[in-house]
C-alpha cells in the first residue's frame, strides 16, 4: 500500500442515505455495464441473426430470471440517471451542505421507484407489449 | 476557502497532474460520455415504451430507419465508452496489486470491445438490409 494518507477504512463511516445513494451509484453503474450492456448486446445480435435467434432471446426475456433481471435492469438504470444527474450538479459545487447532500440523495431514491413504476405501468397497463 | 475545495498540492497545480499521472482527461471524458448517454439512453427507453411491440419484424423494421439506426450506434458509442470509464475506476479503486489491477483492466477492454462490436455490427447489419 501506499505510504500518502488513504480514505478512512470503511468500517469507520456511519452508514447514512447520502453513502449508501454513493455506493449504490458505483454498484448500479456496474452492474448496467455488464448485465445491462450484454442483455442489450444479445437483443441486437438476435434480431440482427434470425427470427429464431431472436425467439430464443424473447424466451429467455419472458422467463422468471428475465422479468427479474428486466425489472432489476431498469431500477438500475433509473437509479444510476438520477444519482448521475447529482453527480453532475455537485461537480458545479452545487449541494454540499449536509441538508442539501442527504435530501438529493433521498430524492433519486423515491424517483428511481417511482420512474420504474411509472416505466412498467405503461408497458403492462398501457402497452401489454409482452 | 468559503465553499471551494483546496485538495491540490503545490505540485499538482504546477503541473496539472494527480495521483492517476494524467490529470483530468479520463474524468472528463465519464462526464462527456454521462451526458450523451443521457440523452440517448432516454430517447431509446422512450421509444422501448412507444414501439407497439416487440417481436423481431417489428425491431428489425424499427432498428432498420436511419434515424434510429444512427442514433442507436451513437448510444452504443457512448454507453460502452461510459462503461469502461466507470468499471476501469472500480477495478483501480478494488484491485490491489499492478499485475492483477493490470490484467483486469485489459479484460475489461476486451469485454468491451468485443460486445460493443458485437452490438455496433447488429444495429450496422440490420440497417444495411440483411
Amino acid at each position: 500500500m501506499a505510504s500518502r494518507p488513504l480514505s478512512p477504512h470503511l468500517s469507520i463511516w456511519k452508514w447514512r442515505v447520502h453513502a449508501i445513494t454513493s455506493i449504490t451509484h458505483r454498484i448500479t453503474g456496474n452492474g448496467l455495464a455488464f448485465a445491462g450492456l450484454s442483455a442489450f448486446a444479445w437483443w441486437l445480435a438476435a434480431a440482427a441473426t434470425s427470427r429464431e435467434a431472436y425467439e430464443t432471446f424473447q424466451a429467455f426475456a419472458g422467463s422468471i430470471f428475465g422479468w427479474i433481471l428486466w425489472v432489476g435492469l431498469s431500477w438500475a438504470f433509473f437509479q444510476h440517471l438520477l444519482s448521475g444527474i447529482r453527480h453532475l450538479l455537485m461537480d458545479t459545487g452545487w449541494g454540499y451542505d449536509l441538508g442539501v447532500a442527504k435530501a438529493s440523495a433521498t430524492w433519486t431514491w423515491v424517483g428511481s421507484v417511482l420512474l420504474t413504476a411509472a416505466f412498467w405501468g405503461v408497458i403492462l397497463f398501457g402497452k401489454g407489449v409482452f | 476557502m468559503a465553499g471551494k475545495f483546496q485538495s491540490a498540492s503545490g505540485l499538482k497545480q504546477v503541473r496539472g497532474l494527480g495521483s492517476a499521472k494524467s490529470g483530468v482527461h479520463h474524468w472528463w471524458l465519464q462526464r462527456v460520455t454521462a451526458v450523451g448517454t443521457f440523452a440517448l439512453a432516454l430517447w431509446f427507453v422512450a421509444s422501448l415504451i412507444l414501439l407497439p411491440n416487440l417481436d423481431h419484424s417489428s425491431v428489425v423494421a424499427w432498428v432498420g430507419q436511419p434515424l434510429v439506426a444512427v442514433p442507436l450506434l451513437l448510444l452504443t458509442l457512448s454507453v460502452f465508452w461510459h462503461a469502461r470509464l466507470g468499471v476501469q475506476v472500480l477495478i483501480e479503486d478494488y484491485v490491489h496489486g499492478e499485475g492483477l489491477k493490470l490484467l483486469a483492466v485489459v479484460a475489461l477492454n476486451f469485454f468491451i470491445l468485443g460486445v460493443g462490436a458485437i452490438a455496433f455490427f447488429s444495429i450496422a447489419r440490420i440497417a444495411f438490409g440483411a
